[in-house]
């Protein structure tokens, strides 16, 4: 009970911080220009809705990728640790899985993708896992580490692609992947399409999906139902009471941060396993966004499994609204500016949340009282 | 010989701006604030300075129109910060989470504003680079030290050079200094002798937002002939800087000068020839300054210690 008014309460308190976040760019679009802004709020509202199924899926495609580098912060951050290379770790993951993808054509069908996500995994896994045991044996700062080791995956990536079987040169990316290695549609290009003329307009969106979902789920029960998860979270309160308690701080550091780089891996496969008309890793020296936008995921998710699957389909919604919103002239950006308002104000709204506890508490305590009295005479 | 002087100039496009911010980041931190934003905060500053050098060298060039410049790039950085202070401080919320808003709010709305306000909606800031001193009049002309510091440079590296003796002075040599590291030590101490650690750690995220913002601009002139919304995660680098540098002004300054020597390395190995001739691809040079760093780091980290209240909010009900 108490638990079910704890995340109640922190939901309400994200609810909060969403409200004043759109409220801001309601008066951001009334600056720029004053007679769209209302239609423009509307747009950003109803978001994937804007083009019919089709633009549902769109959602579901966006929220999968940063679902997962939700996760893979939000984890993280449960044992304490600042994942800041979540981008790094879904860009390694991303780069095995094309390499599984396009070079292990032996493999048979089905068996194909789910060889090259695993694969991907575990090398997200690894380079996470070099995180935790710099932070555990050597004491160096996970923050530090992470933002090097992003640095060194792009780099490293844009040596490995250039100089292997795997470069398109002509388009200055990464090669398709072989067709056995695309994830699969799973039924859902069924669902969320438009019918332009003659022909379906299917969205991009795929099983990843519901991979990202079940996982999430996997992760809730992992941090709350299993003692692991436990002494992950005592790891995170208290460092020097879980030690106190038996329990390996290292350990726990490093296979915390495991989990997370495995996590992110899979977000990068589940982004680069895609048909020659979805996304390939392009030869730029420029981070994967979804990585960053993953720490917004986790925080507006309050780092909660559940949570996060709910925050990452809000922001890649609006996302997918700021699409539309160029229509009125208005910049996509503003997006991103809202985002950020939206954790900016969740920053306040931890104060809102103690406030609705506190009145809860006093509630509960008046409620109480003569329950108490009666029990007494 | 040449190659020494080259590589010294070059060092300085990328050590002064790291110095500037790991200085900054510096203050907040050993006042007890988490200032994951820098990245953020070097953006506002470059947006602005820029779009005002932008706007104004049809009519004006060369130092004055860049000590404006750098004027607005402070005034901007700081009042940014403000934002993280008031959360952080004030609100005693979570420091990750304002500065992670920071970091997303300030790219995009510069992209916004560049878009709003300049003509097609062009987001990238033009500038023409009028500030590059050939050479220093009388001490350009010192054999040696001369050509490695007084010629083919910016006045910023200078600033930057001041920023940092001033830095380490008022750390280590003044009351606010001494007032400002007890507030990141032990803040509860710190108050019960009257020092006022709200007020002591507004001004340290304030310090670390002018400087930060400060360092954007100083990233942007040399590097590059318009601003693009990013300063290429250097904000980031920067915190790195911080941390490898332990939080102290000398070692910070040692810090800066390894990164920049080995990024000036990565990016301008073509122009050195013993470099040139190994024949390494340059993808695997832009490694090196990061996989240097790591390697230095896992060597001197052992007994590494933040300030031992950074991060953690002040209420001053807790005792």
């Amino acid at each position: 009970m108490s638990n079910l008014r704890k995340s109640l309460s922190s939901m309400s308190a994200s609810l909060v911080a969403i409200l004043a976040g759109l409220v801001a760019g309601f008066v951001i679009l009334l600056f720029s220009n004053p007679a769209n802004a209302g239609k423009g709020l509307l747009t950003i509202l109803i978001g994937g809705w804007n083009n019919g199924m089709k633009g549902v899926g769109q959602v579901l495609y966006y929220a999968t990728p940063i679902i997962m580098t939700g996760l893979a912060v939000g984890f993280a951050f449960k044992t304490g640790m600042f994942n800041i290379g979540a981008t790094g770790q879904l860009m390694v993951g991303g780069f095995v899985s094309i390499y599984v993808g396009v070079t292990w054509t032996f493999l048979p069908g089905a068996f194909h993708w789910i060889v090259a996500l695993l694969m991907g995994m575990l090398a997200g896994m690894a380079w996470g896992m070099i995180v935790g045991v710099f932070k555990a044996l050597l004491n160096v700062h996970e923050v530090i580490t992470s933002i090097m080791l992003n640095y060194i995956a792009l780099y490293g990536i844009n040596y490995l692609v250039k100089n292997s079987n795997l470069f398109d040169s002509l388009r200055n990316q990464t090669v398709n992947v072989a067709a056995t290695a695309v994830i699969p549609k799973a039924g859902l290009d069924k669902i969320f399409y438009i019918t332009k003329g003659r022909l379906n307009d299917v969205s991009s969106v795929n099983a990843g999906i519901l991979i990202a979902i079940a996982l999430a789920i996997l992760m809730y029960i992992l941090l709350n139902k299993t003692t692991f998860g436990f002494e992950l979270k005592a790891c995170g309160y208290n460092r020097h009471a879980s030690r106190y308690a038996g329990i390996s701080e290292n350990r726990a550091i490093i296979t915390s941060m495991a989990i997370a780089g495995g996590l992110s891996g899979i977000a990068g496969a589940l982004m680069y396993l895609a048909p020659a008309s979805g996304l390939h890793i392009h030869m730029e020296e420029v981070l994967a966004a979804q990585g960053f936008t993953g720490i917004a995921v986790a925080l507006l998710g309050m780092s909660n499994p559940i949570g996060i699957i709910f925050s990452g389909l809000f922001i890649a919604h609006i996302t997918v609204g700021g699409f539309y919103l160029q229509s009125l002239k208005y910049m996509k950006e503003i997006i991103e500016v809202i985002i950020g308002l939206i954790i900016y104000f969740s920053a306040f709204s931890l104060l809102v949340r103690d406030l609705i506890a506190k009145a809860g508490k006093r509630r509960a305590k008046k409620g109480n009282q003569p329950s108490k009295q009666e029990a007494v005479s | 010989m040449d190659a020494v002087y080259f590589l010294v100039q070059q060092m300085m496009f990328f050590s002064i701006p790291l110095l500037i911010v790991a200085l900054g980041g510096m203050f907040s931190e050993r006042s007890g604030v988490v200032n994951i934003a820098l990245e953020g905060i070097m953006v506002s500053g470059a947006f602005t300075s820029i779009l005002l050098i932008s706007n104004l060298q049809s009519g004006m060039s060369g130092q004055l129109l860049l000590l404006i410049a750098i004027v607005v790039a402070i005034v901007t950085g700081a009042l940014f910060s403000l934002l993280h202070a008031y959360a952080a401080i004030s609100l005693r919320s979570d420091q990750t989470i304002s500065g992670t808003a920071l970091n997303m709010i300030a790219p995009a709305s510069a992209i916004y504003l560049a878009r709003m306000i300049q003509p097609n909606g062009v987001q990238q800031v033009q500038f023409t680079n009028t500030f590059r001193i050939e050479k220093v009049p009388l001490l350009g002309d010192i054999p040696v030290l001369g050509r490695l510091l007084f010629q083919n440079a910016y006045i910023t590296t200078y600033i930057g050079l001041l920023i940092f003796v001033i830095a380490a002075f008022v750390l280590y040599r003044t009351r606010f200094g001494l007032r400002l590291r007890a507030c990141g030590e032990h803040p509860q101490a710190a108050d019960s002798v009257g020092i006022n650690v709200y007020r002591i750690r507004y001004a340290g995220v304030l310090i670390s937002g002018a400087l930060a913002g400060l360092g954007g601009l100083v990233y942007v002139i040399p590097t590059s002939t318009n601003f693009n919304a990013t300063v290429s995660g250097y904000g980031f680098l920067a915190l790195a800087v911080l941390i490898f540098g332990q939080w102290k002004p000398l070692r910070i300054l040692g810090a800066a000068f390894f990164f920049g020597l080995m990024k000036t390395i990565s990016s301008a190995y073509s122009g050195i020839p013993f470099l040139r001739d190994l024949g390494i691809p340059s993808d695997i040079y832009k490694m090196v300054p990061f996989i240097a760093t790591l390697i230095a780091l896992a060597f001197t980290s052992k007994r590494s210690q933040a300030p031992r209240a950074s991060g953690v909010p002040y209420d001053k009900g807790l005792r």
